[in-house]
Formats: C-alpha cells, structure tokens, sequence
C-alpha cells in the first residue's frame, strides 16, 4: 500500500548530538577508565548504536508497532498457540513496583509477597493438573519439556535404569523430540492410527525394557483427545515407564479432566498459553511442571517451602536435577497468571475451556462445506483442515497469505505434519461469534477467487506492509545485521 | 466474565449451528471415567477492583529496590529504565503478536528483531547474533553445546568465577548428553587461574567458558586466555557477560579472541523482577552461523523488491529438524529483546558510555570509602560495577546491618563458595547515591 510510510532501520536515523535519555548527574569523582582498566578498556569504535531523541525513538518503535498483527486487532487463529486475549489488568499488577524492582537475591524476608504468589499459583496449578507438586522455574514450554524429561531421567536412574528411549507421537510439536533428544533419549516416533489417535496395539507391542517413557499431547496437535489415555498410562507403567504430557493444549480441558487423574506422572503448562500471558512477539513466557509426589525429589532447585508460617527457599535437595533458569523462573510472567486464575476462578476457568471448544467447534461446522478435514474424529479447541480441496494448485500457503488480505492472521499452517497441507485452527474462547463468522466468510470468498482468479490469491498478501517475502534467498545469503 | 465475548443466546447459537445439544456434549469425547467429578479447587472469581488490592497488598509485602538504594548484583543489576521503554512494550501490536512465523504481518517485530542483532554484534565485537535466548543461565549452557557441535570434544571447561548459578544450568544441561564440566580455579587476583586452565587443555575440550566481568565483578583478561588455547583442535572461547553495560567500556570479547560471547542483557531496560524474565543473548563469528541457537532474522525483499526481514537458517531448528535440532528453544526472550533495542536507541552510543563509566566511577568510589574504613577489597584485579570485599563478621550479618542503616547490602560468597569466607560482593550502579555509598562504607566499616 502506497500510503503506508516506509520506516528505516533505526541506525539510517542515526542524527549525531541527539540524545533520547536523561541520565543521573555523577556526584562522585568521575573514574578514568584507561587507568582503572588499562588496555582492557580499549573499545576501538563507539558502539554502532544511534543518536536520536526520545521523541525519534518512540516514533520509530510506534511506526514499526503498525506493521505488525496482534491479538488486540482481531482473530489470531494459530493452531496450538492459543492466542486468546491477554488481560489488562494482569499488565498492571506485574508492573508494580513490589514485584518489578524485587532484587532476586534479596533475603526471604524482604520478599513474602512474591513468594505468596509464586506459592498461590503453584497451588491452582496443581489443581488444574490434578498433581501433586509443581516447579515454576522453566522459562518456556520447551524448557518446561526438558525439565520433565529430565525428572522422567532422574527417577529412572535413582531406580538403576534410566533406559535409551522416548516415544513421541508423529503429530508432536518439533520440541518434543528436541527437548528428549537434549536430556539424552533416542526419539522413537509413534505413527496415529486412522483416528488420530494412538494405535494402542502397536504402542502394547511396543513394551519392552528401554522404553523410558512417552510424550503425548493432550488433547493432540490435531484437537483430538486420546480416548484410551488411561489404558496407555496403565500400559507404561506396567512396562516401569513413565508418562509426560505435553499440556500446549490444555485450554482444552480446564475442570473437565486432569491429567493428573489419568495416570499421567509429570507435564509441563504454558502459561503464556491457557493462562493469558502476552506471547509478546515470541516470548517471554513460563513453562511451569507440575508431576506427581513420586517426581517431587528431583524438582529443580531451589523448591518453595512453608517454614513456621513463612515461605524460603529450600536448596538442599540432594536429588534435585539442579537449576534450569539462573533465578526462580520468570516470575513477572508468574504474576500475570496468577491474575488471571483469581479473576476466572474455578468456574471461570471452566467455563474458559468450554467457549473455547465451543468456538472450534462452531467453526468446524462453518467451514466444514468449504474445507476438507484433516481427521474426521471429534474434536475439541482445535480443529485441523488438509489441502485436498483447493482448486487451480492454489495451495495452504496461498490461502493463508490471501487471508491477510481480509484482515486476519492465517492459523497454523503445514502442521501437524501427517495432515497434508494443514491448517490448524484455534480460536479460543475470547473470540465473538461475529468474528468467527466474518473469518468464515472470508474462507468462502478466497475459495471462490482461488476458482475463478486463482492468480490474486497466489499472489497473496497485496494489503499488508510488504508482499510476500523471499525467505529462501534470505537463508541462501543471509544478511543478519546491518552493515552501514 | 468480561474476557468472553459469548453471551447466554449466542452460546446457544452457537451450539446450535455445532449441531451439539449442550456443552457437556461437546466433551463427549472424553471416556467419562476420566471426566473430573468434583468442581475445580480454585477459590471463585474476583472482580478487578478488589484483585488489584490484593496484588497491591502482596507486592507492598516485598521489600524492593524502591523502598531503598541497592548494593546487591550478582547477576542482576539495578539500573534506571526510561519511562519510554515501558511505553512502547504496552503497545498491543508488540506484546499482543506471536512469534513472526508470517512475516508479512510482523514486520514491526522482525525490523526489531534485526536491529537487536545488529546491537549486539556490534557491541560483542562479532558478526551474528541470534534473536534471544531465555536468560543468562540457559545461554551459558546453549554456548557449551554449540562449542560442542563445531568442535566435537567432549570436555567443557568453566571458569570457576563464572556465575554459581549459570554453571548450575550449565550442569543440568549437560549431564545426559555425555559432555563432562569441569571447573578452573581463580588466582589470587580474582581472575582465571591461566596455569591451572593450561594443565587442563587437551584435544578433547570443546569450550572454555569464562565470566566477563566474572562472578567478583573483576575484568578478565580474554586476551590472555585466548592465547592460551592451543593452535591445533583449539576448543571454542565463550565469554559469558552478565552485566551487559560493561559491553559499553570493556574492550568487545569479539576482538579479544572469544568464538562465542553470550550472557544476559537485562541490563538494557527491564526491571529486576525477582529474576525474570530476562533477557539471554548470544553472538558468534559469521562461520558459526548455522550452529547459532534459537530464531535468527534476515534481510531480504518482498515481492516488489523492498526491503524485508523474516525467520531465517530455519533448518536449525526444532520445528524443522525435530531431535536433530541446534536446540530445543522455541518461544524465547521477544518482547525483552524489544525493551533492549528501545533502550540502547535511547541511551545512544555516547549515553551507553557514560553510563558505564558512571557505574564505574559510583564502583570505585565506594571500594575507596570502605578502604578508608578497612574494608579491604579481596581480589587486586580491575573490576567495573561490582566488586568483593573481605569482611570479619558473617555474610547474613552484614546484610541485617545494612537492611537496619535502610540498605539492600551485598551478596554472600561464601554461599557458593566455601573457601571465602567473609567474602562479600557488592554492585554500585548509576542508581545510588553518594551518600548511600557513605552510608554503605559507615555500615560495613562498623562490622570490620
């Protein structure tokens, strides 16, 4: 679009003897670094970074702000991502001060309040999960894999047998694999049956001495719930294994199921997914693991204990696995979801779950006429279609760019990998049936074009800040940074 | 609920055109064994009004960096973030986005994301930078692995110094994939025992890992490490920085001989938070590139040539190459990345420089008033804004002390390291004053 105004890289901006900040006045003696440091100070050039005012920083930072997509601008449909609206409030109760210039250092005793929080909502965490012990620490859901594999590890091994494999799902998010692969399993990749579902009978065949454990999603990538949860869970552990679930989806299942009650022993939650944190153009988030007693000794350090009355830090945990992020976790993030639990509260968070299966539900039956289905199981806050109906070789990619055009982020696009040309779509439960129904219509209206103009939808986007971009000649010579 | 749009007639709508009877049908699903019979164990809902107060009354229950100047570092320092930075992270259109997986909707957080890394690799001294990684813990043992994948061996060699926890991370990431840890002592100057690391060196080290400032504060001489790794299978140098700001007066490691330099950068405009979220970085040299962890952004043009940034060197990651993946990473450190580039756009190169040489000159003048009190400092080498002191009374004592003169003193050494006892560590930023650095010298001179 030719209105829109083209904002340069903020080193082009560069306008030497401005300055976008106030600093202190130095009321001690001003150090000379070349004396203090001697050659160790010897920066050869001042750094890249430009000189501008705050009023040129703020303009820039807004201007690019315009060219992104967001939550806030309407229906953001990525499958397995739930991107449901992140709540006001819980933006200002993190930026108290209390919270925000708490020193993670500082004595037990100066920080009571944090440690209520962080105790609060491991307690609704456990809850929610149906287990028994919970550890706030990892940063992400991947760290929070990694950190219940690596208890899945730790118990084995305090048993004398920590065994070589881990059995993933082919429909799992790439993190699976990657996360047993980083605490030191061979991946062993499990097809779906017709069902999407786990073939039970491959799966019982599959028993013997080195299977360490498996990785289920829950319900899976394709929306599906597991129907025979509860006899996998048996399966495992009458073959000494364990059982991790991958909660990315649990949105699905707040107050209707556990997987604590199913049998399940560890599974990690993000909490910038079911529980409204800002994905923040990619993070941060939390990842908190919450697993059963039997897991609790091998949490990481340090755990969150109750000392005549008051809440400390207990570091002596001779089993513990060791510390996976530098502090306690991304507590900031903490706060925001504990806002959000206390403002649901337990029927709220219920009722979070059931417009969300709801909502899939209601699009699933919309664009049913329009789309082929990936599976034809039921399904519950997700819902996947394949490409087989596409007319003129228009293909995912097209249709999810075309759909730019009509004001909406495309969903998930070529996941999960045993759909062919997958789109996943999640709505969540904070989307109006409005949108929903204006995202249908603009489905029927590019299947339309892809049959009589086939040309406009594979040319797709035209509105947004930029046409499609060139992402193999960007990986076949890459410019990482930029070069004045 | 205000956050469900869903009225009682359109939720029957909706359930109507679902061709679903009721909501409990739409869970149907589920085995009823496995159906949860009580209702959930959350206390009810509570409106806004009264769950701001509540929030307000837990975080009034923390004794902050607000109520009084700060001492404490260790990993996280206290600096003053522009009013501006928080600003603009309230903007919907950045912290409301996901991941820049569609570019043509994101190009706002990937033309950040781009000048992010061109920050970083220009103040590390290197070529690439990837985009964030969780915090400075994770990035130290993401370094090793990476050192791992290029060179092959099977030893990593940690200085030490480098941050206690860092190393914790270190471990845990370490342990099932058949890489050995082992440390390298300090001398008696706070700085890499060079003869010790000497000793250890052998064609099976992949990386050398060492902490710029170390964990004392003091400076390390990169140089000098680097020219102490061999020629032939020479492991990979990675220099751990956890207090950015030096950057902005320490000669950049890239210069000095270092393969990796990562760490945290939550020094650049985001708050202490109790520990997170921060802000991990890493750089490396442009040879390096395709072992880099984590999301990397690229330049390149759209359909009508202009210029554009998206993901690039995919085939890293773990979407892509499942278990084969650099690293398990996926949603990594975003929005702080952002707060970064806001900041260091408004600090500005010479900014950053007086800042560096503030927290330097509040550093020096403190070590000096405690010296006129007695108050040694433990290690001669040079340090930037944080520094170790030998006191005769005891780690917690110290910190009661200053707490009473309304100080938030220093860090024990002794809790991570045994063989300093009295060992007290202690930062002084921009943020305190004059007099509370009199106050501080008064505090600990009284306990010597």
């Amino acid at each position: 679009m030719s209105h829109v105004i083209e904002e340069k890289l903020i080193f082009e901006k560069d306008h030497p003897g401005r300055t976008g900040a106030s600093l202190p006045a130095c009321d001690v003696p001003k150090a000379d670094p070349a004396s203090l440091l001697g050659p160790l100070a010897r920066r050869e050039a001042p750094a890249l970074l430009p000189e501008l005012s705050e009023v040129d920083v703020v303009r820039h930072f807004t201007r690019l702000s315009t060219y992104n997509y967001a939550v806030d601008m309407g229906l953001y449909p990525l499958g397995s991502c739930t991107m449901k609206y992140n709540p006001k409030i819980n933006e200002e109760v993190a930026r108290l001060e209390g919270f925000a210039r708490l020193h993670p250092m500082q004595p037990e005793s100066l920080t009571q309040g944090a440690l209520e929080v962080m105790a609060t909502l491991q307690r609704h965490l456990c809850a929610v999960s149906g287990m028994d012990a919970c550890t706030l620490q990892p940063s992400a859901g991947a760290q929070g894999e990694f950190t219940g594999i690596q208890l899945i590890r730790a118990c084995l091994e305090d048993k004398g047998d920590a065994r070589r494999i881990m059995l993933i799902p082919d429909s799992a998010h790439g993190t699976n694999p990657a996360s047993a692969h980083f605490a030191g399993y061979e991946v062993e990749e499990i097809k779906s049956g017709a069902d999407g579902c786990v073939d039970l009978a491959a799966l019982s065949a599959r028993m013997r001495p080195d299977v360490a454990g498996i990785m289920l999603t829950v319900p899976n990538t394709l929306g599906i719930f597991e129907k025979n949860i509860a006899e996998i869970c048996r399966l495992l552990h009458a073959n000494g294994s364990l059982v991790y679930v991958d909660g990315a989806n649990l949105n699905a299942l707040m107050g209707i199921t556990r997987p604590g009650d199913w049998g399940a022993d560890v599974m990690h939650i993000n909490l910038h997914k079911t529980f409204s944190t800002p994905h923040g153009g990619g993070g941060p988030g939390a990842g908190p693991v919450a697993c059963k007693a039997h897991l609790e000794p091998f949490l990481p350090k340090p755990v969150l204990v109750q000392r005549e009355g008051r809440y400390a830090w207990d570091h002596d945990r001779p089993k513990s696995i060791g510390k996976v992020q530098a502090f306690y976790g991304n507590f900031l993030i903490l706060v925001r979801a504990l806002a959000y639990i206390e403002t649901l509260g337990g029927e709220g968070l219920k009722r979070a779950s059931e417009l969300a299966v709801l909502n899939a539900n209601y699009l699933r039956a919309q664009l049913q006429p329009l789309l082929k289905l990936g599976f034809d199981g039921p399904t519950l806050h997700e819902v996947v279609f394949c490409d087989k109906e596409l007319p003129n070789g228009v293909t995912t990619l097209d249709l999810a760019k075309r759909l730019i055009d009509y004001g909406f982020h495309p969903p998930t696009v070529y996941f999960p990998l045993i759909v062919h040309g997958a789109l996943m779509i999640e709505p969540t439960e904070t989307e109006p049936m409005e949108e929903l129904d204006r995202f249908v219509e603009a489905v029927r209206a590019i299947l339309e074009e892809a049959r009589d103009r086939p040309d406009l939808v594979k040319s797709a986007p035209h509105t947004a800040y930029r046409r499609r971009l060139d992402e193999v000649a960007a990986a076949r010579n890459p410019r990482l940074t930029y070069k004045p | 609920m205000r956050y469900f749009p869903s009225s009682d007639e359109d939720v029957r709508a909706l359930l109507a055109a679902a061709g679903v009877k009721g909501v409990a049908d739409l869970f149907a699903s589920i085995p009823s064994e496995a159906r949860l019979k009580e209702p959930l164990a959350v206390p009810p809902a509570v409106p806004e009004p009264e769950l701001r107060e509540r929030f307000v009354s837990r975080s009034i229950r923390n004794s902050s960096a607000s109520c009084r100047p700060c001492f404490l570092g260790a990993g996280a320092y206290d600096h003053y973030t522009p009013a501006a930075v928080d600003q603009l992270l309230l903007r919907s259109e950045f912290y409301t986005a996901y991941t820049p997986y569609q570019p043509e909707l994101a190009q706002g957080t990937l033309q950040a994301i781009f000048e992010f890394q061109t920050m970083m690799a220009d103040l590390t001294g290197m070529d690439v930078s990837n985009a964030s990684l969780y915090d400075g813990g994770s990035a130290t043992a993401e370094a090793a692995l990476m050192a791992h994948r290029i060179h092959k061996g099977r030893r990593v060699l940690v200085a030490r110094s480098l941050h206690p926890a860092y190393r914790e991370v270190l471990r845990t990431y370490l342990r099932h994939i058949g890489l050995t840890v082992e440390e390298i002592p300090f001398g008696p100057d706070g700085r890499l025992d060079l003869g010790a690391l000497k000793g250890r060196l052998d064609a099976e080290v992949c990386a050398v890992l060492v902490g710029q400032p170390n964990f004392f504060g003091v400076a390390e001489d990169v140089r000098a490490i680097a020219s102490a790794l061999p020629q032939e299978r020479r492991p990979l140098l990675g220099v751990v920085v956890s207090e950015a700001l030096s950057l902005a007066l320490l000669e950049p490691p890239g210069r000095q001989g270092a393969d990796i330099v990562c760490g945290e950068a939550r020094s650049f405009g985001l708050p202490l938070g109790y520990g997170g979220p921060y802000l991990g970085f890493m750089t490396t040299r442009q040879q390096h590139m395709r072992q880099l962890p984590g999301r990397i952004c690229g330049q390149t043009v759209d359909a009508d040539g202009r210029r554009g940034f998206v993901l690039t060197l995919t085939t890293r990651e773990q979407h892509i190459r499942r278990e084969k993946a650099t690293s398990n990473i996926c949603t990594n450190e975003g929005l702080c990345m952002l707060a970064a580039t806001v900041y260091l756009s408004l600090v500005g190169r010479r900014g950053l420089r007086e800042l560096a040489i503030q927290n330097l000159s509040k550093a020096e003048y403190l070590k000096a008033k405690l010296g006129e009190k007695g108050v040694r400092p433990l290690f001669a080498a040079p340090t930037f804004n944080e520094f170790a002191v030998k006191l005769s009374a005891q780690g917690p004592k110290a910190s009661e002390a200053a707490y009473a003169a309304d100080l938030l003193g220093g860090y024990d050494l002794s809790r991570d390291y045994p063989e300093l006892a009295g060992g007290h560590l202690l930062c002084a930023t921009e943020r305190v004053s004059k007099a509370a650095c009199d106050r501080m010298a008064d505090v600990l001179g009284g306990l010597s």
